[in-house]
């Protein structure tokens, strides 16, 4: 067990240079999900058939298509078909995932969207309101409680997801505990035992914030979930890291 | 299109074919694993006691946590050296998403088990059937039947996922074109364009079926 330890320690350092870029890919990748999500999630709600066919296209074209393979397309090919190269294969990766998993998020905004009452619809109707004051002092409100719940399981996923980078070579946690392991095959139990440990660790950590918005958001809606029900993670039954 | 080759396009298509053939593979034979071993965890979380299933909670929790990539280094470079048997890759990988994936089915047939009215159960008792008879005759047929799309999904899920066993050297079809193109230093653009088309082309017609399941058995 000794040995254990000594490799622990000096495989630490390296795989955490490879924690924050999955930390760089999870967040930013998220952020530019989330804004996908709604973009996509609102125009599917448009009257305009020209508007709800593009997003309906489009979702299903990034949900249809693996993500590792639109990784690829978009470290290899892009940079050719658009004769502009991105200085750092990081942010093809966040773009890779930012559009998987927006697209995955537009149907969650999608149904969190249907599920809130017409009757709230006609009220911001009838009350005068403008497009966007509706959605964002009553629709979303309302919406986003249900929503939060699948955010926080595509948020798990795309952390997951994130590891496939290593597949496009980008230096993540999984890369860095790989080349532990080619530069020292004895290193390699520790190495992968330990981002087995830091992947569960993010996971239940952001697990634990989604759970916890989740409880606000519907608090303030008056309908307070109890305190040991958002200790549990959600239930989570679709894979989905792709 | 001066991007576009076609000569390599149709040089590509038939080897990007074959290493679909290994995906198609992997993805039946981890979906097979995934749907047997889920209902097994299932199983075993409706009947055996408290101290197995705590803890059989926390391992499926923790699998579920962790990305399939990191489970396949630690597999395929941890457990594998210490089996004393020879395995090849794209059996540790099939394992692994197998493995990977029961953990999500094992939640969809709780569901699908809890949804069975009441009444069923109380039937089997009136009818003082055995365990056996009751579960395969009656619980198992109606909880399946009405979670098969939700299973079908995962296995969509699945099929998406399989590329990632190129990381450990398995010639799927996203590996085949990574390496025909590492061997010209060209054609990106008509290898990953043909292999999304060919994934496109497999699932969305899948995924349109689920749905229409969805809508036929009413949930």
């Amino acid at each position: 067990m000794g040995d254990f330890f000594t490799t622990f320690a000096d495989a630490l350092p390296q795989l955490l240079s490879g924690i924050r870029i999955t930390l760089i890919l999870t967040a930013s990748g998220a952020v530019l999900a989330l804004v996908l999500s709604f973009l996509f999630g609102l125009m599917s709600r448009s009257r305009s058939i020209m508007v709800r066919g593009t997003s309906r296209v489009i979702v299903e074209f990034f949900r249809g298509t693996s993500l590792v393979v639109q990784l690829f397309w978009f470290v290899y090919a892009m940079p050719i078909v658009t004769g502009f190269q991105l200085d750092d294969p990081v942010y093809a990766g966040i773009i890779a995932l930012g559009l998987n998993y927006g697209a995955y998020g537009a149907e969650v905004v999608r149904g969190g969207l249907n599920a809130v009452p017409q009757a709230q619809w006609e009220a911001t109707i009838a009350l005068n309101m403008t497009p966007l004051q509706r959605l964002r002092l009553v629709i979303v409100p309302q919406a986003m409680a249900e929503m939060i719940p699948p955010f926080g399981n595509l948020l798990i996923q795309l952390l997951k997801a994130s590891s496939l980078v290593v597949l496009v070579g980008i230096a993540d946690l999984s890369f860095e505990a790989e080349k532990i392991r080619l530069t020292n095959a004895t290193e390699a139990t520790a190495a992968f035992s330990i981002s087995l440990v830091l992947y569960f660790v993010l996971a239940w950590l952001l697990n634990t914030g989604m759970r916890a918005w989740e409880g606000h958001a519907k608090a303030k809606l008056g309908r307070p979930v109890p305190r040991k029900r958002l200790l549990q993670p959600v239930r989570a039954d679709q894979g989905g890291a792709v | 299109m001066s991007w576009w080759n076609n000569q390599a396009a149709l040089e590509l298509f038939p080897l990007l074919l074959e290493g679909f053939r290994i995906t198609l593979l992997a993805t039946l034979l981890g979906s097979l694993l995934a749907l047997t071993l889920g209902l097994v965890f299932a199983f075993i979380d409706r009947t055996a006691p408290e101290y197995i299933r705590r803890p059989l909670g926390w391992v499926l929790q923790f699998i579920r946590f962790t990305p399939p990539i990191a489970q396949l280094f630690f597999a395929y470079y941890v457990i594998r050296p210490n089996l004393g048997i020879g395995v090849d890759a794209l059996t540790v990988g099939i394992v692994v998403l197998g493995v990977h994936y029961a953990t999500y089915n094992a939640e969809i047939y709780r569901a699908g088990i809890e949804g069975v009215p009441k009444g069923q159960w109380e039937a089997v008792t009136a009818l003082s059937l055995p365990q056996g008879r009751a579960w395969f005759g009656v619980i198992l047929p109606q909880a399946i039947r009405r979670v098969l799309p939700s299973l079908g999904n995962n296995v969509i899920i699945l099929f998406k996922e399989v590329p990632v066993l190129s990381a450990i050297a398995v010639t799927e079809m996203v590996r085949v074109g990574k390496e025909y193109t590492s061997d010209h230093f060209a054609f990106y653009i008509e290898a990953f364009t043909i292999a999304g088309l060919i994934y496109l082309v497999a699932s969305y017609p899948t995924s349109l079926l689920m749905r229409k399941l969805e809508v036929r058995l009413g949930n």
